[in-house]
């Protein structure tokens, strides 16, 4: 006993202080895409996932982004990725960056967010995926991050969860598993869509074993990266439920 | 055939006539020979049977194939290590191995097969119960399905249905290597990116011919055993936890981290993604970030030291482990299993000793021996502590030079076979090449494919309550496995 008191006072006390001022990605990590508008076909024509479209449109859909930083390989002067962790969106359409204002997410309406504000209960259901995101969101539970001081929980069972955080492409064989995971939830409820497997399908995009996560479970918050650091992550759960803004 | 362990060879040599292929695969298997890969590659309308044994003792691997255009006699009933390998060859091929004692679907991806819809074993009595977990389980973790049938508290038999992870990986190298397959390699298991993103570079580089200058190798190295030290740490700690024995689960978990964020500190990502390509690696390390690396890793290293040895010193820790969840030496080798789990129980196999290559040579092995829990653990210590010496000795001698190679194209019709130890175990690559010099056929066998029997095996006779505990001292992958 008295060498696990020993150990306890040895290890010290090593849960950090979030959000906190100047929290950043590793100095090589790759964070929020920084554009240039013009010029753009190198970099495009570097990434493997059809993620960046040069010419009238211009833009990188962090949706489909894996964040190998090809692009930014092949064309240095015009792709940039910062260090910058807080890339959760609200809808679909803003995780596309073109160069104007990033649209971060948004909390929840009054209703939900006095609901979920101070106790958010998530299922997660894996559905495909290499399970680094699960190992991302496993982190957020240890005492370097302590997920529970903020009121957000995993939870064993669908029925005590407020929200699904789901992970994977949505292989055809874990379809099913979801629908009901999702169906077994009481309203109101609220779904993430966490990395780039789950958004658009991440390096498994187009593949006809991987169905993606169907239209009857509406998506409130897409977390992006291949896995999303569990800053991104720790980010976009706050704000969805109005902890931070 | 004899072949050289990452060196490309004519895959038309490796044929044999079928009744020779077989006779020679019984009589390799059935002299210290350990099946590294069994697969069928189509070839026009028939297909061909390649066998990849390994010999552990020597260090030397031997490929045969036979050209099959039907029914296949089934090696399972003398060698269990197959039975996986033969199903898997019916599943995608539709070949029939003939007298294969239960030829159930592995992954469920054949038309009009749905994910845990298939026979499984039962047992009948009026006091026998049926417990079905998954494929949604409780915690954050991947899914799958765990069959019981238990009397009271004690498991007689437990099936593992997986598959719900299946997405298509292995075709989607045929083609390649184009832009996406370090992506794909990278993904086969996300917390062995280094491992299986090191044994894809080191078949097409066997293909290319290309040598890797020594300073990368060294940076692999680096990188490999800090994925080894992430999830072991976080491994000691998870089996801490299901002990209810929180200080080492506490301090564990956060220490896993720790070593996730060296590697980021090295190539942006906690994973170890990005960090490799064919040829080399994509960063280097200049005198500051050794510096900072050599830093964490003492300090890291020693505040594990300090929280595993309570696991060692604490009665109700030890009187969980010890026991529990045996696999023997006898099961290990029949069934052919790797890694810490086959070291464990008293298996002298570590692909860094055995096959020793790049930055490995003159590796010693850690082996533990009662097959159990604690033996599960304790080999987790010893190689956590290699593994921070290993790192520690390549940061004060990193050599000068290149961090790549140029690769040029693949060698046309021809193979190479690609062993690497990952954490859980040795990974196997084989690649194929076409006329055209691209990939014509790419099988991978991670260590979790042989592994997954072993966890069913160490359940039979054991308390469904141990159930968690015993899934932690192997914590097996389900997206490696299903591919």
């Amino acid at each position: 006993m008295i060498k696990a008191i020993l150990a306890r006072w040895k290890q010290g006390h090593r849960t950090m202080e979030f959000p906190s001022a100047g929290l950043k990605l590793p100095p090589r990590g790759l964070g929020l895409p920084r554009l240039k508008p013009a010029g753009l076909e190198k970099a495009a024509a570097a990434c493997p996932y059809g993620a960046i479209a040069a010419g009238e449109k211009p833009g990188l859909d962090m949706g489909r982004c894996v964040f190998c930083g090809s692009c930014a390989r092949a064309a240095p002067d015009e792709v940039e990725f910062t260090g910058e962790y807080k890339l959760c969106v609200s809808a679909r359409k803003d995780l596309v960056i073109t160069g104007k204002d990033f649209k971060r997410a948004e909390t929840l309406g009054a209703e939900l967010r006095k609901i979920f504000g101070r106790s958010f209960k998530l299922r997660q259901v894996s559905a495909g995926g290499c399970a680094a995101c699960e190992a991302d969101c496993n982190v957020l539970q240890t005492i370097g991050w302590d997920l529970g001081r903020f009121g957000v929980q995993f939870v064993a069972s669908p029925r005590h969860a407020d929200g699904l955080l789901v992970t994977g492409p949505v292989t055809r064989n874990m379809e099913l598993a979801l629908r009901k995971t999702y169906a077994a939830m009481a309203s109101p409820k609220v779904v993430i869509a966490c990395g780039a497997c789950a958004i658009a399908g991440g390096p498994y995009a187009g593949h006809e074993e991987c169905v993606g996560i169907p239209p009857e479970i509406p998506v409130d918050l897409y977390i992006p990266g291949c896995p999303p650091h569990p800053l991104t992550i720790l980010d976009g759960i706050l704000r969805l439920i109005g902890r931070i803004d | 055939m004899k072949v050289g362990h990452l060196s490309s060879f004519d895959f038309g040599s490796a044929d044999l006539d079928s009744s020779i292929f077989f006779e020679t695969a019984a009589s390799r298997l059935g002299s210290g020979g350990r099946a590294l890969a069994y697969f069928a590659v189509p070839e026009g309308k028939a297909h061909r049977l390649v066998m990849a044994v390994g010999f552990d003792r020597e260090g030397r691997v031997e490929v045969y194939s036979t050209l099959v255009h039907g029914p296949f006699k089934a090696l399972t009933p003398s060698f269990p290590q197959l039975h996986l390998f033969e199903r898997e060859i019916f599943e995608q091929a539709g070949l029939k191995p003939e007298g294969h004692p239960w030829l159930k679907p592995i992954r469920f991806n054949t038309p009009g097969a749905e994910p845990g819809i298939a026979d499984y074993f039962t047992v009948h009595g009026s006091q026998v119960h049926e417990v079905a977990v998954g494929p949604v389980h409780a915690g954050v973790i991947e899914p799958g399905h765990f069959r019981f049938q238990c009397h009271g508290e004690r498991v007689f038999h437990l099936e593992i249905m997986l598959g719900y992870q299946h997405r298509g990986l292995e075709k989607r190298f045929i083609g390649g290597p184009d832009g996406r397959s370090i992506h794909y390699a990278e993904t086969l298991a996300g917390d062995t990116a280094i491992g299986h993103g090191w044994a894809y570079c080191g078949a097409v580089e066997a293909l290319c011919g290309v040598n890797v200058p020594p300073r990368a190798q060294i940076l692999r190295g680096i990188m490999l055993e800090l994925e080894r030290l992430a999830n072991h740490t976080g491994d000691l700690g998870a089996m801490a936890g299901d002990v209810a024995y929180l200080p080492a689960a506490s301090f564990c978990g956060r220490l896993r981290g720790d070593f996730l964020n060296m590697s980021a500190l090295v190539c942006g990502s906690r994973f170890g993604r990005n960090m490799l390509k064919p040829g080399g690696v994509n960063f280097d390390l200049d005198s500051a970030l050794m510096q900072e690396l050599k830093l964490r890793l003492e300090n890291a290293s020693r505040d594990v030291g300090n929280a595993v040895s309570l696991l060692w010193e604490t009665a109700s820790v030890t009187d969980r482990f010890e026991g529990t969840g045996v696999v023997s030496k006898q099961v290990a080798e029949g069934l052919g299993l790797v890694g810490p789990t086959a070291r464990a129980s008293g298996v002298g196999l570590d692909t860094r000793r055995n096959f020793s290559s790049g930055p490995y040579e003159g590796f010693t092995l850690s082996v533990s021996g009662s097959g159990d829990v604690y033996s599960r653990a304790y080999v987790r210590w010893l190689e956590i502590q290699k593994s921070s010496e290993l790192i520690g000795g390549w940061l004060n001698a990193l050599p000068a030079g290149p961090v790549e190679a140029e690769c040029g194209g693949l060698k046309p019709d021809s193979a190479a076979v690609s062993l690497v130890e990952g954490w859980r175990g040795q990974i196997c690559h084989f690649a194929l090449t076409g006329s055209d010099g691209k990939l014509r056929y790419y099988k991978i066998v991670d260590p979790s494919f042989h592994n997954w029997q072993a966890l069913a095996m160490a359940l039979r006779g054991g308390e469904i309550s141990d159930f968690p505990l015993c899934n932690k001292s192997f914590n097996l992958s389900y997206c490696g496995r299903d591919l």
